[in-house]
Protein backbone atom coordinates (compact mmCIF):
# COMPACT_ATOMS: atom_id res chain seq x y z
CA UNK A 1 0.00 0.00 0.00
CA UNK A 2 1.04 3.33 -1.19
CA UNK A 3 0.93 6.59 1.62
CA UNK A 4 0.77 10.06 -0.18
CA UNK A 5 1.95 13.04 1.93
CA UNK A 6 -0.50 15.75 1.25
CA UNK A 7 1.05 18.87 1.63
CA UNK A 8 -1.03 21.46 3.30
CA UNK A 9 -0.36 24.67 2.38
CA UNK A 10 -0.10 27.07 5.88
CA UNK A 11 -0.35 31.00 5.45
CA UNK A 12 -2.57 33.50 4.71
CA UNK A 13 -6.54 31.79 5.19
CA UNK A 14 -8.55 32.56 2.27
CA UNK A 15 -11.99 33.08 2.06
CA UNK A 16 -14.48 29.88 1.06
CA UNK A 17 -17.43 30.66 -1.73
CA UNK A 18 -20.36 28.96 -0.82
CA UNK A 19 -23.32 28.36 -3.03
CA UNK A 20 -26.97 28.42 -1.51
CA UNK A 21 -29.20 27.70 -3.88
CA UNK A 22 -30.94 27.73 -6.49
CA UNK A 23 -32.40 24.84 -4.96
CA UNK A 24 -32.83 25.12 -1.35
CA UNK A 25 -35.39 25.34 1.13
CA UNK A 26 -34.73 28.35 2.44
CA UNK A 27 -34.28 30.78 -0.06
CA UNK A 28 -38.23 30.48 -0.89
CA UNK A 29 -37.69 29.36 -4.65
CA UNK A 30 -34.73 29.64 -7.35
CA UNK A 31 -32.44 31.89 -5.82
CA UNK A 32 -28.92 31.55 -6.20
CA UNK A 33 -26.96 33.34 -3.49
CA UNK A 34 -23.08 33.38 -3.94
CA UNK A 35 -21.74 33.86 -0.18
CA UNK A 36 -17.84 34.34 0.28
CA UNK A 37 -17.21 33.16 3.66
CA UNK A 38 -14.54 33.97 5.96
CA UNK A 39 -15.49 31.29 8.67
CA UNK A 40 -18.78 31.59 9.44
CA UNK A 41 -18.82 35.14 8.93
CA UNK A 42 -20.18 36.50 5.30
CA UNK A 43 -17.91 38.95 3.53
CA UNK A 44 -20.34 39.19 0.65
CA UNK A 45 -23.42 37.59 -0.55
CA UNK A 46 -24.08 37.96 -4.09
CA UNK A 47 -27.91 36.93 -5.64
CA UNK A 48 -28.03 35.31 -8.81
CA UNK A 49 -31.46 35.23 -10.34
CA UNK A 50 -33.46 34.43 -13.93
CA UNK A 51 -33.83 30.64 -13.22
CA UNK A 52 -37.68 31.57 -13.30
CA UNK A 53 -37.91 34.28 -15.84
CA UNK A 54 -40.27 33.40 -18.23
CA UNK A 55 -40.76 36.33 -20.23
CA UNK A 56 -43.87 37.38 -19.13
CA UNK A 57 -43.35 40.73 -20.47
CA UNK A 58 -42.36 39.61 -23.44
CA UNK A 59 -45.72 37.35 -23.78
CA UNK A 60 -47.95 40.33 -22.44
CA UNK A 61 -47.26 42.39 -26.00
CA UNK A 62 -48.83 39.21 -28.06
CA UNK A 63 -51.98 39.13 -25.77
CA UNK A 64 -55.13 41.14 -26.13
CA UNK A 65 -55.80 43.35 -22.65
CA UNK A 66 -58.31 41.03 -21.48
CA UNK A 67 -56.14 37.78 -22.08
CA UNK A 68 -53.20 39.53 -19.92
CA UNK A 69 -55.13 38.94 -16.37
CA UNK A 70 -54.13 35.44 -16.40
CA UNK A 71 -50.61 35.59 -16.89
CA UNK A 72 -50.56 38.29 -14.10
CA UNK A 73 -51.61 35.93 -11.42
CA UNK A 74 -48.68 34.18 -11.68
CA UNK A 75 -45.80 36.57 -11.29
CA UNK A 76 -46.40 37.15 -7.31
CA UNK A 77 -48.27 34.02 -7.28
CA UNK A 78 -48.75 34.31 -3.44
CA UNK A 79 -50.92 37.51 -3.57
CA UNK A 80 -52.00 36.73 -7.51
CA UNK A 81 -55.26 38.88 -6.94
CA UNK A 82 -52.80 42.00 -6.10
CA UNK A 83 -51.64 41.99 -9.15
CA UNK A 84 -54.61 41.57 -11.64
CA UNK A 85 -55.36 44.74 -9.36
CA UNK A 86 -52.24 46.49 -10.75
CA UNK A 87 -52.59 45.64 -14.08
CA UNK A 88 -56.14 46.41 -14.27
CA UNK A 89 -56.27 49.63 -12.81
CA UNK A 90 -52.85 50.59 -15.12
CA UNK A 91 -55.53 49.85 -18.51
CA UNK A 92 -58.22 51.84 -16.88
CA UNK A 93 -56.52 54.56 -16.14
CA UNK A 94 -55.16 54.24 -19.51
CA UNK A 95 -58.29 53.84 -21.03
CA UNK A 96 -60.64 56.50 -18.49
CA UNK A 97 -62.52 54.27 -16.67
CA UNK A 98 -64.14 54.86 -13.63
CA UNK A 99 -65.31 51.35 -11.88
CA UNK A 100 -68.27 50.79 -9.99
CA UNK A 101 -67.96 51.33 -6.03
CA UNK A 102 -69.54 48.02 -5.60
CA UNK A 103 -66.63 46.26 -7.61
CA UNK A 104 -64.18 48.88 -5.89
CA UNK A 105 -65.04 47.55 -2.61
CA UNK A 106 -65.08 44.18 -3.45
CA UNK A 107 -61.82 44.31 -4.79
CA UNK A 108 -60.42 46.33 -1.96
CA UNK A 109 -62.04 43.56 0.13
CA UNK A 110 -60.99 40.80 -1.98
CA UNK A 111 -57.30 42.18 -2.27
CA UNK A 112 -56.78 42.75 1.80
CA UNK A 113 -57.34 38.92 2.02
CA UNK A 114 -54.78 38.34 -0.34
CA UNK A 115 -52.54 40.14 1.93
CA UNK A 116 -53.35 38.36 4.84
CA UNK A 117 -52.79 34.65 2.49
CA UNK A 118 -49.44 36.98 1.53
CA UNK A 119 -48.44 37.48 5.28
CA UNK A 120 -49.48 34.05 6.54
CA UNK A 121 -47.68 32.06 4.14
CA UNK A 122 -44.40 34.48 4.80
CA UNK A 123 -45.00 33.75 8.22
CA UNK A 124 -45.14 30.22 8.24
CA UNK A 125 -42.16 30.03 5.81
CA UNK A 126 -39.80 32.40 8.28
CA UNK A 127 -40.54 30.58 11.21
CA UNK A 128 -39.64 27.55 10.02
CA UNK A 129 -36.29 28.54 8.63
CA UNK A 130 -35.49 29.42 11.99
CA UNK A 131 -36.43 26.60 13.48
CA UNK A 132 -39.97 27.33 14.46
CA UNK A 133 -41.70 24.55 12.76
CA UNK A 134 -45.36 24.52 14.13
CA UNK A 135 -46.13 28.45 12.74
CA UNK A 136 -46.12 26.96 9.50
CA UNK A 137 -48.93 24.76 9.87
CA UNK A 138 -51.27 26.36 11.60
CA UNK A 139 -50.44 29.78 9.28
CA UNK A 140 -51.48 27.62 6.11
CA UNK A 141 -54.75 25.89 7.99
CA UNK A 142 -55.75 29.81 8.43
CA UNK A 143 -54.44 30.29 4.72
CA UNK A 144 -56.93 27.00 3.64
CA UNK A 145 -60.19 29.04 4.79
CA UNK A 146 -59.17 31.86 2.42
CA UNK A 147 -58.63 29.61 0.00
CA UNK A 148 -62.03 28.13 0.25
CA UNK A 149 -63.71 31.75 -0.12
CA UNK A 150 -61.23 32.14 -3.18
CA UNK A 151 -62.76 29.36 -5.26
CA UNK A 152 -65.91 29.72 -3.28
CA UNK A 153 -66.28 33.47 -5.59
CA UNK A 154 -64.29 32.80 -8.29
CA UNK A 155 -63.96 28.94 -8.97
CA UNK A 156 -59.87 29.04 -8.42
CA UNK A 157 -57.35 28.64 -4.95
CA UNK A 158 -54.94 30.67 -6.21
CA UNK A 159 -54.51 32.13 -9.51
CA UNK A 160 -58.42 33.43 -9.61
CA UNK A 161 -57.56 36.39 -12.44
CA UNK A 162 -60.63 37.44 -10.77
CA UNK A 163 -60.46 40.89 -11.60
CA UNK A 164 -61.27 42.35 -14.94
CA UNK A 165 -61.09 45.52 -16.86
CA UNK A 166 -63.90 47.58 -15.34
CA UNK A 167 -64.17 45.52 -12.85
CA UNK A 168 -65.23 41.89 -11.76
CA UNK A 169 -64.93 39.01 -13.79
CA UNK A 170 -68.11 37.41 -12.35
CA UNK A 171 -71.13 38.43 -9.78
CA UNK A 172 -69.46 36.97 -6.11
CA UNK A 173 -71.99 34.27 -5.41
CA UNK A 174 -74.53 34.36 -2.79
CA UNK A 175 -73.40 33.95 0.39
CA UNK A 176 -70.17 34.71 0.35
CA UNK A 177 -69.83 37.32 2.79
CA UNK A 178 -70.55 34.92 5.43
CA UNK A 179 -68.07 33.03 4.77
CA UNK A 180 -65.58 35.94 5.56
CA UNK A 181 -67.04 36.99 7.97
CA UNK A 182 -66.72 33.41 9.70
CA UNK A 183 -62.58 34.37 8.91
CA UNK A 184 -62.24 37.69 10.12
CA UNK A 185 -63.93 36.79 13.19
CA UNK A 186 -61.55 33.76 13.55
CA UNK A 187 -58.09 35.79 12.79
CA UNK A 188 -57.38 37.97 15.15
CA UNK A 189 -57.68 34.89 17.60
CA UNK A 190 -54.88 32.79 15.45
CA UNK A 191 -52.66 35.83 15.01
CA UNK A 192 -52.98 36.09 18.89
CA UNK A 193 -51.92 32.42 18.90
CA UNK A 194 -48.79 33.08 16.55
CA UNK A 195 -48.03 35.79 18.41
CA UNK A 196 -47.85 34.08 21.49
CA UNK A 197 -45.80 31.87 20.05
CA UNK A 198 -43.28 33.94 18.53
CA UNK A 199 -43.10 37.44 19.49
CA UNK A 200 -41.42 37.20 23.00
CA UNK A 201 -39.93 33.62 22.03
CA UNK A 202 -36.36 33.77 23.41
CA UNK A 203 -35.30 31.78 20.37
CA UNK A 204 -37.14 33.71 18.12
CA UNK A 205 -35.60 37.02 19.64
CA UNK A 206 -32.06 36.23 19.73
CA UNK A 207 -32.42 35.15 15.74
CA UNK A 208 -34.21 38.34 14.78
CA UNK A 209 -33.58 41.77 16.92
CA UNK A 210 -30.47 42.87 15.64
CA UNK A 211 -29.85 40.99 12.56
CA UNK A 212 -30.29 42.44 9.06
CA UNK A 213 -30.35 45.99 10.10
CA UNK A 214 -31.31 48.32 7.93
CA UNK A 215 -31.16 51.78 7.67
CA UNK A 216 -33.96 54.41 6.57
CA UNK A 217 -31.32 55.98 4.64
CA UNK A 218 -30.13 53.18 2.98
CA UNK A 219 -33.62 51.65 2.58
CA UNK A 220 -34.68 54.69 0.22
CA UNK A 221 -31.35 54.55 -1.62
CA UNK A 222 -32.25 50.60 -2.34
CA UNK A 223 -35.60 51.13 -3.52
CA UNK A 224 -36.85 49.10 -1.08
CA UNK A 225 -40.95 49.30 -0.58
CA UNK A 226 -43.15 47.47 1.52
CA UNK A 227 -42.19 46.52 5.52
CA UNK A 228 -38.97 46.52 4.40
CA UNK A 229 -39.06 50.54 4.26
CA UNK A 230 -41.67 50.49 6.72
CA UNK A 231 -39.68 48.90 9.33
CA UNK A 232 -37.03 51.27 9.20
CA UNK A 233 -39.11 53.89 9.77
CA UNK A 234 -40.74 55.34 6.61
CA UNK A 235 -44.20 55.45 6.65
CA UNK A 236 -44.71 55.32 2.74
CA UNK A 237 -47.79 52.80 2.68
CA UNK A 238 -49.01 53.74 -1.57
CA UNK A 239 -52.77 53.04 -0.35
CA UNK A 240 -52.79 56.10 1.85
CA UNK A 241 -49.56 58.05 -0.52
CA UNK A 242 -51.63 57.77 -4.02
CA UNK A 243 -54.86 55.83 -2.90
CA UNK A 244 -55.99 54.18 -5.48
CA UNK A 245 -59.49 52.00 -5.71
CA UNK A 246 -61.59 54.06 -3.11
CA UNK A 247 -58.77 53.47 -0.16
CA UNK A 248 -59.35 56.69 0.97
CA UNK A 249 -62.66 55.80 2.16
CA UNK A 250 -60.77 53.09 4.41
CA UNK A 251 -59.82 53.98 8.22
CA UNK A 252 -56.54 51.59 8.38
CA UNK A 253 -53.23 52.17 10.16
CA UNK A 254 -49.97 51.85 8.96
CA UNK A 255 -47.45 50.20 11.22
CA UNK A 256 -43.92 51.56 11.30
CA UNK A 257 -41.14 50.51 12.89
CA UNK A 258 -37.88 52.11 13.47
CA UNK A 259 -35.72 49.36 14.75
CA UNK A 260 -34.83 48.45 10.78
CA UNK A 261 -34.41 44.70 11.76
CA UNK A 262 -36.14 41.35 11.10
CA UNK A 263 -37.98 41.67 14.35
CA UNK A 264 -39.30 45.03 13.26
CA UNK A 265 -40.17 43.60 10.11
CA UNK A 266 -41.81 40.94 11.44
CA UNK A 267 -43.97 43.44 13.82
CA UNK A 268 -44.85 45.30 11.11
CA UNK A 269 -46.18 42.02 8.87
CA UNK A 270 -48.01 41.04 11.51
CA UNK A 271 -49.88 44.22 12.36
CA UNK A 272 -50.99 44.59 8.70
CA UNK A 273 -52.70 41.21 8.79
CA UNK A 274 -54.65 43.36 11.75
CA UNK A 275 -55.15 45.75 9.96
CA UNK A 276 -56.34 43.92 7.03
CA UNK A 277 -58.90 41.89 9.27
CA UNK A 278 -60.28 45.77 10.06
CA UNK A 279 -60.33 47.15 6.29
CA UNK A 280 -62.00 43.78 5.45
CA UNK A 281 -64.67 44.41 8.44
CA UNK A 282 -65.52 48.33 7.04
CA UNK A 283 -65.48 46.37 3.18
CA UNK A 284 -68.35 44.29 4.45
CA UNK A 285 -70.41 46.63 5.73
CA UNK A 286 -69.44 49.37 2.63
CA UNK A 287 -70.55 47.09 0.02
CA UNK A 288 -73.79 47.58 -1.46
CA UNK A 289 -75.92 44.51 -1.94
CA UNK A 290 -77.36 45.28 -5.30
CA UNK A 291 -75.25 47.22 -8.24
CA UNK A 292 -73.06 46.56 -11.18
CA UNK A 293 -70.27 44.43 -10.90
CA UNK A 294 -68.49 45.67 -14.14
CA UNK A 295 -68.35 49.92 -15.32
CA UNK A 296 -70.39 50.12 -18.79
CA UNK A 297 -67.96 51.12 -21.83
CA UNK A 298 -69.48 49.13 -24.96
CA UNK A 299 -66.96 48.27 -27.37
CA UNK A 300 -64.34 47.82 -24.27
CA UNK A 301 -66.12 46.10 -21.30
CA UNK A 302 -67.79 42.68 -22.29
CA UNK A 303 -71.99 42.99 -22.33
CA UNK A 304 -73.56 40.65 -19.59
CA UNK A 305 -74.34 37.53 -20.89
CA UNK A 306 -78.16 38.30 -21.13
CA UNK A 307 -77.18 40.74 -23.15
CA UNK A 308 -74.88 38.83 -25.22
CA UNK A 309 -78.23 36.22 -25.93
CA UNK A 310 -81.31 38.82 -25.97
CA UNK A 311 -79.83 42.35 -28.33
CA UNK A 312 -77.85 41.87 -31.51
CA UNK A 313 -75.66 44.55 -30.18
CA UNK A 314 -74.73 42.70 -27.32
CA UNK A 315 -74.26 39.77 -29.67
CA UNK A 316 -71.37 42.14 -31.72
CA UNK A 317 -69.86 43.87 -28.99
CA UNK A 318 -68.94 40.20 -27.45
CA UNK A 319 -67.59 38.99 -30.63
CA UNK A 320 -65.72 41.77 -31.75
CA UNK A 321 -64.04 42.14 -27.80
CA UNK A 322 -63.68 38.64 -27.68
CA UNK A 323 -61.41 37.75 -31.30
CA UNK A 324 -59.95 41.37 -31.77
CA UNK A 325 -60.21 42.67 -28.63
CA UNK A 326 -60.67 46.74 -28.08
CA UNK A 327 -58.14 49.43 -28.80
CA UNK A 328 -57.43 51.83 -25.65
CA UNK A 329 -55.65 55.27 -26.68
CA UNK A 330 -52.24 55.70 -27.32
CA UNK A 331 -50.62 56.62 -24.07
CA UNK A 332 -48.08 55.27 -21.01
CA UNK A 333 -48.87 55.02 -17.48
CA UNK A 334 -47.49 54.23 -14.12
CA UNK A 335 -49.77 52.71 -11.75
CA UNK A 336 -48.55 51.57 -8.58
CA UNK A 337 -50.45 49.57 -5.75
CA UNK A 338 -49.37 48.21 -2.37
CA UNK A 339 -49.15 44.71 -2.97
CA UNK A 340 -48.16 42.51 0.57
CA UNK A 341 -44.59 43.01 -0.67
CA UNK A 342 -44.21 46.60 -1.52
CA UNK A 343 -45.15 48.87 -4.59
CA UNK A 344 -46.15 47.12 -7.14
CA UNK A 345 -46.00 49.13 -10.03
CA UNK A 346 -47.63 48.49 -13.68
CA UNK A 347 -46.28 50.62 -16.41
CA UNK A 348 -48.39 50.13 -19.18
CA UNK A 349 -47.63 51.67 -22.76
CA UNK A 350 -50.61 51.39 -25.58
CA UNK A 351 -49.65 52.11 -29.26
CA UNK A 352 -53.66 52.52 -29.94
CA UNK A 353 -53.70 48.23 -30.87
CA UNK A 354 -55.51 45.81 -29.05
CA UNK A 355 -52.16 44.46 -28.00
CA UNK A 356 -50.14 46.59 -24.76
CA UNK A 357 -47.15 47.95 -26.71
CA UNK A 358 -45.05 47.00 -23.56
CA UNK A 359 -46.08 46.09 -20.12
CA UNK A 360 -43.20 46.19 -17.44
CA UNK A 361 -44.22 45.24 -13.59
CA UNK A 362 -41.98 46.71 -11.41
CA UNK A 363 -42.01 43.91 -8.57
CA UNK A 364 -41.17 44.96 -5.47
CA UNK A 365 -39.18 41.57 -4.42
CA UNK A 366 -36.59 42.08 -7.35
CA UNK A 367 -36.01 45.61 -6.22
CA UNK A 368 -36.35 44.53 -2.51
CA UNK A 369 -33.63 41.51 -2.96
CA UNK A 370 -30.93 43.58 -4.67
CA UNK A 371 -30.56 45.24 -1.19
CA UNK A 372 -29.72 41.42 0.50
CA UNK A 373 -26.15 42.44 0.87
CA UNK A 374 -26.81 45.48 2.90
CA UNK A 375 -28.72 43.13 5.78
CA UNK A 376 -26.36 40.43 5.78
CA UNK A 377 -22.55 41.26 4.67
CA UNK A 378 -20.55 41.21 8.51
CA UNK A 379 -23.00 38.53 9.65
CA UNK A 380 -23.20 35.17 10.21
CA UNK A 381 -24.00 32.62 7.84
CA UNK A 382 -27.53 31.42 9.87
CA UNK A 383 -28.51 35.15 9.24
CA UNK A 384 -28.31 35.04 5.94
CA UNK A 385 -31.10 32.79 6.45
CA UNK A 386 -33.38 35.00 8.72
CA UNK A 387 -32.22 37.88 6.04
CA UNK A 388 -33.60 35.88 3.25
CA UNK A 389 -36.84 35.64 4.36
CA UNK A 390 -37.53 38.78 5.82
CA UNK A 391 -37.21 40.42 2.36
CA UNK A 392 -40.53 38.07 1.28
CA UNK A 393 -39.24 37.70 -2.10
CA UNK A 394 -41.25 35.77 -4.30
CA UNK A 395 -39.15 34.25 -7.14
CA UNK A 396 -41.67 34.28 -9.91
CA UNK A 397 -41.85 38.10 -8.84
CA UNK A 398 -38.14 38.67 -9.07
CA UNK A 399 -37.97 37.15 -11.85
CA UNK A 400 -41.30 37.26 -14.33
CA UNK B 1 -53.83 63.46 -6.96
CA UNK B 2 -51.94 66.72 -6.47
CA UNK B 3 -51.78 67.42 -10.72
CA UNK B 4 -55.51 66.85 -11.00
CA UNK B 5 -56.66 69.14 -8.55
CA UNK B 6 -54.55 71.77 -10.65
CA UNK B 7 -55.84 73.01 -13.73
CA UNK B 8 -55.02 72.27 -16.70
CA UNK B 9 -52.69 74.66 -17.77
CA UNK B 10 -50.74 74.74 -15.00
CA UNK B 11 -47.13 72.40 -14.55
CA UNK B 12 -45.92 70.07 -12.55
CA UNK B 13 -43.54 71.64 -10.02
CA UNK B 14 -40.56 69.67 -11.12
CA UNK B 15 -41.00 70.76 -14.63
CA UNK B 16 -41.09 74.53 -13.57
CA UNK B 17 -37.70 74.02 -10.83
CA UNK B 18 -36.05 71.87 -13.54
CA UNK B 19 -35.82 74.29 -16.38
CA UNK B 20 -35.21 76.87 -14.45
CA UNK B 21 -32.19 75.17 -13.26
CA UNK B 22 -31.37 74.19 -16.81
CA UNK B 23 -33.61 74.67 -20.02
CA UNK B 24 -31.69 72.41 -21.88
CA UNK B 25 -32.19 69.67 -19.58
CA UNK B 26 -36.21 69.51 -20.42
CA UNK B 27 -36.70 68.82 -24.35
CA UNK B 28 -40.43 68.42 -24.08
CA UNK B 29 -43.09 67.91 -21.40
CA UNK B 30 -45.79 64.87 -22.10
CA UNK B 31 -48.94 64.77 -19.99
CA UNK B 32 -51.41 62.00 -19.98
CA UNK B 33 -54.01 60.56 -17.32
CA UNK B 34 -52.17 62.82 -14.69
CA UNK B 35 -48.98 61.80 -15.00
CA UNK B 36 -46.18 64.23 -16.31
CA UNK B 37 -42.69 62.88 -18.39
CA UNK B 38 -40.28 65.11 -18.86
CA UNK B 39 -38.12 63.92 -22.18
CA UNK B 40 -34.49 64.47 -21.09
CA UNK B 41 -31.83 64.82 -23.51
CA UNK B 42 -29.42 62.05 -23.24
CA UNK B 43 -26.68 64.18 -21.66
CA UNK B 44 -28.19 66.00 -19.52
CA UNK B 45 -29.72 62.52 -17.44
CA UNK B 46 -27.25 62.41 -14.82
CA UNK B 47 -26.92 65.91 -14.17
CA UNK B 48 -31.00 66.60 -13.74
CA UNK B 49 -31.31 63.45 -11.88
CA UNK B 50 -28.44 64.39 -9.36
CA UNK B 51 -30.46 68.07 -9.00
CA UNK B 52 -34.29 66.44 -9.12
CA UNK B 53 -32.78 64.60 -5.83
CA UNK B 54 -31.30 67.14 -3.69
CA UNK B 55 -33.26 70.09 -4.78
CA UNK B 56 -34.97 70.90 -1.44
CA UNK B 57 -38.48 71.39 -2.50
CA UNK B 58 -38.49 68.30 -5.11
CA UNK B 59 -36.87 65.80 -3.08
CA UNK B 60 -36.87 63.07 -5.70
CA UNK B 61 -34.82 60.46 -3.50
CA UNK B 62 -36.75 57.21 -4.40
CA UNK B 63 -36.57 55.53 -8.06
CA UNK B 64 -38.95 53.34 -8.48
CA UNK B 65 -37.99 52.15 -11.90
CA UNK B 66 -36.15 52.08 -15.53
CA UNK B 67 -38.13 51.27 -17.80
CA UNK B 68 -37.27 50.94 -21.91
CA UNK B 69 -39.78 51.11 -24.54
CA UNK B 70 -38.46 49.46 -27.91
CA UNK B 71 -40.02 51.56 -31.12
CA UNK B 72 -38.55 49.74 -33.74
CA UNK B 73 -38.93 50.47 -36.27
CA UNK B 74 -39.64 53.99 -35.67
CA UNK B 75 -36.44 55.66 -34.77
CA UNK B 76 -35.32 57.17 -32.29
CA UNK B 77 -36.15 53.84 -31.42
CA UNK B 78 -35.63 53.14 -27.43
CA UNK B 79 -36.78 55.28 -24.53
CA UNK B 80 -35.66 54.47 -21.40
CA UNK B 81 -38.24 55.79 -18.73
CA UNK B 82 -37.17 56.94 -15.04
CA UNK B 83 -39.50 57.02 -12.36
CA UNK B 84 -39.29 59.00 -9.77
CA UNK B 85 -40.92 59.32 -6.49
CA UNK B 86 -40.81 62.30 -3.88
CA UNK B 87 -42.11 60.48 -0.58
CA UNK B 88 -42.16 63.36 1.25
CA UNK B 89 -43.96 65.41 -1.34
CA UNK B 90 -46.20 62.64 -2.14
CA UNK B 91 -44.81 63.37 -5.98
CA UNK B 92 -44.17 61.23 -9.12
CA UNK B 93 -42.17 61.86 -12.40
CA UNK B 94 -41.27 60.51 -14.88
CA UNK B 95 -37.89 61.08 -17.30
CA UNK B 96 -37.86 60.26 -20.69
CA UNK B 97 -34.76 59.77 -22.91
CA UNK B 98 -34.68 58.82 -26.12
CA UNK B 99 -31.78 56.38 -27.55
CA UNK B 100 -31.00 55.82 -31.39
CA UNK B 101 -31.24 52.13 -32.46
CA UNK B 102 -27.79 51.95 -33.71
CA UNK B 103 -26.22 54.00 -30.34
CA UNK B 104 -27.93 53.06 -27.39
CA UNK B 105 -26.02 54.42 -25.15
CA UNK B 106 -26.57 56.35 -21.74
CA UNK B 107 -25.09 57.34 -18.12
CA UNK B 108 -26.02 55.09 -15.97
CA UNK B 109 -27.93 56.86 -12.77
CA UNK B 110 -26.30 54.41 -10.04
CA UNK B 111 -24.16 57.09 -8.43
CA UNK B 112 -27.46 58.88 -7.70
CA UNK B 113 -29.64 56.76 -6.81
CA UNK B 114 -27.85 53.05 -5.92
CA UNK B 115 -31.40 51.11 -6.73
CA UNK B 116 -30.41 51.49 -10.35
CA UNK B 117 -28.19 48.69 -10.58
CA UNK B 118 -30.33 46.15 -10.94
CA UNK B 119 -33.24 47.82 -12.87
CA UNK B 120 -30.24 48.99 -15.16
CA UNK B 121 -28.66 45.42 -15.73
CA UNK B 122 -32.28 44.20 -16.38
CA UNK B 123 -32.40 46.89 -19.21
CA UNK B 124 -29.02 45.82 -20.51
CA UNK B 125 -30.08 42.25 -20.49
CA UNK B 126 -33.01 42.61 -22.22
CA UNK B 127 -32.86 45.66 -24.44
CA UNK B 128 -29.46 45.83 -25.01
CA UNK B 129 -29.02 49.32 -23.58
CA UNK B 130 -25.30 50.48 -22.48
CA UNK B 131 -25.35 51.97 -19.39
CA UNK B 132 -21.87 53.90 -19.15
CA UNK B 133 -20.02 53.68 -15.63
CA UNK B 134 -22.39 51.26 -14.61
CA UNK B 135 -20.62 48.99 -11.62
CA UNK B 136 -21.16 45.20 -13.17
CA UNK B 137 -23.12 45.87 -16.37
CA UNK B 138 -23.69 42.05 -16.63
CA UNK B 139 -26.93 39.72 -17.69
CA UNK B 140 -29.11 39.65 -14.97
CA UNK B 141 -32.17 37.54 -15.89
CA UNK B 142 -31.27 35.78 -18.94
CA UNK B 143 -28.28 32.88 -18.68
CA UNK B 144 -24.77 34.62 -19.09
CA UNK B 145 -23.90 33.48 -22.44
CA UNK B 146 -27.20 34.39 -23.49
CA UNK B 147 -27.06 35.81 -27.92
CA UNK B 148 -29.56 38.79 -28.64
CA UNK B 149 -31.83 40.73 -26.42
CA UNK B 150 -35.29 39.33 -26.18
CA UNK B 151 -37.64 42.34 -25.17
CA UNK B 152 -36.97 44.11 -28.36
CA UNK B 153 -39.14 44.25 -30.98
CA UNK B 154 -37.51 42.06 -33.79
CA UNK B 155 -36.66 39.32 -30.94
CA UNK B 156 -39.45 36.37 -31.71
CA UNK B 157 -41.85 35.86 -28.69
CA UNK B 158 -41.23 32.02 -29.49
CA UNK B 159 -39.19 29.52 -31.59
CA UNK B 160 -35.22 29.67 -32.64
CA UNK B 161 -33.54 33.08 -31.51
Amino acid sequence: MTTTTIETPIGQAQPMVLNMGPQHPSTHGVLRVILELDGETILSAKSVIGYLHTGIEKSCESKTYSQCITLTDRIDYLAPLSNNLGFCLAAEKILGIEVPKRAQYIRVLLTELTRITSHLVWLGTHAIDLGAMSVFLYSFREREEIMKIYEYVSGQRMMTSYFRIGGLALEPPPGWLDKVQRVVDAMPGHIDEYEDLLTKNRIWLARTKGVGVFSAADAIAMGASGPMLRGSGVAYDVRRAFPYSSYEEFDFAVPTQTAGDCYARYQCRVAEIRESVKIVKQAMNKIPSEGPFRAELPGVIAPSREEMKTSIEGLIYHFKIFTEGFAPPPGEVYQAIESPRGELGVFMASDGSPKPYRVKFRTPSFVNLQALPNLCVGRLIADAVACIGTTDIVLGEVDR
Amino acid sequence: MESQERGQKEEAPAVGKLRQWDTNAVAEVLDFRGETTIVVPREHIRRASEFLLAEPSLQFTFLSDITTVDRFPLEPRFEVNYHLLSIERKMRLRLKVRLAGNDPIVLSVTPVWPTANWHERENFDLFGIRFEGHPDLTRILMPDDWEGYPLRKDYPVEGFR
